[in-house]
């Protein structure tokens, strides 16, 4: 039997090792199959000139209309700032217990935040906030353990607090969401 | 396990709503949107929300209009209100009208964590201060179980060993006998304590009624149904559940009541969604339900599953020695409640209230000595005080002859055998009084 396959589509530069990673820890996480493919969009549609960033809701919506042949999931990596309506800015989001999902990198680096170097930490960071988007369209909710990968996290700070993997409560939550999903 | 948070939001913007469904989906709480103010309050006539987060401007009814009519209709309501157009004036304005907080959209992501963590920890300290101040008044209403008889000692030893266990009981006895401190005494020290304990008197209910009162009723599920209500059993969850007078339910009830007992889940008169409570059954009645069982008129499994521990509180006149000390409780309950000074009680009316026999028993008991320190002197309950002289029909009569010698010796009694009087308080000349007095060798001494 063939495993599911997870479709990571990036938008605009990412450094190959970044994409490799993090394919790497979804493969793990979600004993699946990863395909990593470059996406062409023309973002300057979902720039909003007043915020001047890009509308997380918008591009979701785009994601989610590909419907990529034999993807059980599929997921947008960007590397621009995102935001919805009601909040100043979003790492990533995902329709919940859907099939897609969006992250951005463009506020995990550490030169963000006037640091010099940590480039590890870039990745560390994409890494888990791709499974936490992941995991949201496997129908996980935010976790209270500081420690698993579905912890809300509102700052990069938070991001670092956090493991890569799903603890497990939420392990438990993703094997009977898949089973259920496998059954239907 | 913690209570599902429900956040209700109003805005007008569809793409304010979706992205703040979004975000409280995804952190496990139960959302709901009204476009708004009007829908809102529809929404919130059938369904209750923990936090309502709402725009100030919104075509029609504004934000702030809404906020004070939620607030008119349920004062503790957290709400939660946005605006993209912030100004001091407001701000001040919302928060003088009750809401919770005041936020500028757009917001930072962890402002709003924030928000609604620190609304979330209102709810749960709102519904912990509840709980606690209903288990406080129901430790403070259950009133000691006063008694050194060796019955009284038994029950005591019952109640001691059957409110650690989880098991149904039923507690029997004469009406008046205090059943329902015995079932108020094994929840308070049962593990269940510090949740609620839910009593309900079945016999005071139409069947219709206790099965809308046990199980709760949906809005709609019949006339009058305005809102969604919780049942008792619902109430009762973790706590336990006393279903006085039991023996008074229908055939009916009886099934439904067996099938709750046995799954522990039931469904809300007119819904559709299983609920399922934990709740330690806790029965009363005066009735002997064994001979209902073999009359047919209570169910024989129901009755299995409910007789796991029976609990039989001897009447009032099998435990006369418990008296003197009953007395002095109720008189020092009474002159606390009344703000009178502590009274006592004459030996003599003493004397007089254990002879007594006591049909409704400790209820009877209780209210002859409030109505003894409400109409007596304050310092001292005489026999004057208290209204046995018109309980005139003694309870150990067995026959019509006993029946009779009691009652003519009390009218004799009470005119201080004066033969006139007493003749004509009776309605019988005085020969026939001679006779009767002749008959039952009535004599002076005989007075008690």
């Amino acid at each position: 039997m063939s495993l599911p396959n997870i479709t990571l589509i990036s938008y605009g530069y990412f450094e190959k090792d970044i994409l490799e990673k993090t394919a790497e820890a979804v493969i793990q996480e979600f004993q699946c199959s990863v395909s990593i493919r470059e996406g062409h969009l023309d973002l300057s549609e979902f720039y909003d000139p007043t915020r001047r960033q890009y509308n997380g809701n918008a591009l979701l919506k785009v994601i989610d209309s590909l419907a990529i042949p034999d993807s059980l999931k599929t997921l947008g990596l960007f590397n621009v700032d995102l935001f919805i309506p009601i909040l100043t800015f979003i790492f990533g989001q995902a329709y919940l217990g859907g099939s897609s999902g969006i992250a951005s990198i463009y506020r995990l680096s550490n030169k963000r935040y006037g640091i010099i170097g940590g480039d590890r930490f870039l990745s560390e960071r994409c890494t888990k906030e791709v499974i936490h988007e992941l995991g949201h369209t496997f129908g996980l909710i935010h976790c209270p353990n500081p420690t698993c990968v579905m912890r809300s996290s509102t700052y990069v700070e938070d991001i670092d607090q956090k493991n890569q993997n799903l603890c497990n409560s939420c392990r438990d939550e993703y094997i009977s969401q898949s089973t259920l999903s496998q059954s239907l | 396990m913690a209570k599902k948070i429900s956040i209700l939001i109003v805005d007008d913007e569809e793409s304010v709503r979706d992205s703040l469904y979004n975000w409280f989906i995804e952190d496990g709480f139960r959302v709901a949107c009204a476009e708004n103010a009007k829908k809102a309050l529809t929404i919130l006539e059938s369904d209750q929300f923990d936090i309502i987060l709402a725009d100030i401007k919104m075509p029609g009814m504004d934000g702030l209009e809404m906020l004070r009519r939620i607030k008119s209709i349920k004062p503790d309501s957290i709400v939660i209100v946005m605006t993209a157009f912030a100004t001091v004036d407001t701000a001040v304005k919302a928060l003088k009208d009750g809401a919770y907080d005041y936020v500028t959209k757009p917001f930072d992501p962890d402002d709003l964590t924030h928000l609604i963590r620190n609304a979330t920890k209102q709810i749960s300290l709102s519904d912990e201060n509840e709980n606690l101040k209903k288990k406080v008044i129901s430790l403070e209403n259950v009133e000691d179980l006063i008694g050194k008889s060796e019955a009284m000692k038994d029950v005591l030893r019952e109640i001691e060993s059957v409110a650690q266990t989880n098991s149904s009981v039923i507690i029997t006895g004469e009406s008046g006998t205090g059943k329902e401190l015995v079932a108020r005494a094994i929840h308070a020290n049962s593990p269940r304590k510090y949740f609620p304990f839910v009593s309900v008197h079945c016999g005071a209910l139409t069947e219709s009624l206790l099965e809308s009162e046990l199980f709760g009723h949906e809005k709609g599920a019949f006339t009058g149904a305005m809102y969604n209500r919780k049942g008792r059993f619902e109430m009762a969850d973790s706590g336990s559940i006393f279903l006085d007078e039991i023996a008074t339910i229908s055939t009916k009830m009886q099934v439904e009541l067996l099938r709750v007992l046995e799954s522990k889940t039931f469904m809300r008169v007119g819904g559709n969604k299983e609920i399922s409570s934990d709740f330690r059954v806790i029965c009363a009645t005066n009735k002997d339900l064994k001979s209902m069982v073999e009359k047919g008129t209570f169910r024989e499994d129901l009755f299995y599953r409910l007789n796991v521990v029976t609990i039989q509180i001897p009447p009032l006149r099998d435990r006369k020695e418990d008296i003197p000390s009953l007395v002095d409780y109720f008189i020092k309950k009474y002159c606390t409640s009344m703000n009178k000074p502590p009274a006592t009680i004459d030996t003599g009316a003493l004397k007089r209230i254990q002879e007594f026999n006591f049909p409704g028993n400790i209820r009877e008991l209780e209210n002859m000595i409030e109505r003894a320190i409400v109409v007596g002197n304050g310092k001292k309950i005489g026999l004057q005080d208290l209204p046995l002289e018109k309980t005139f029909v003694s309870s150990s009569a067995e026959s019509l002859d006993d029946f009779e010698k009691a009652f003519v010796l009390q009218i004799l009694n009470k005119y201080n055998w004066n033969i006139s009087r007493t003749a004509k308080a009776l309605k019988v000349d005085r020969v026939t009084l001679y006779n009767k007095i002749k008959k039952y060798d009535l004599k002076l001494a005989d007075q008690r």
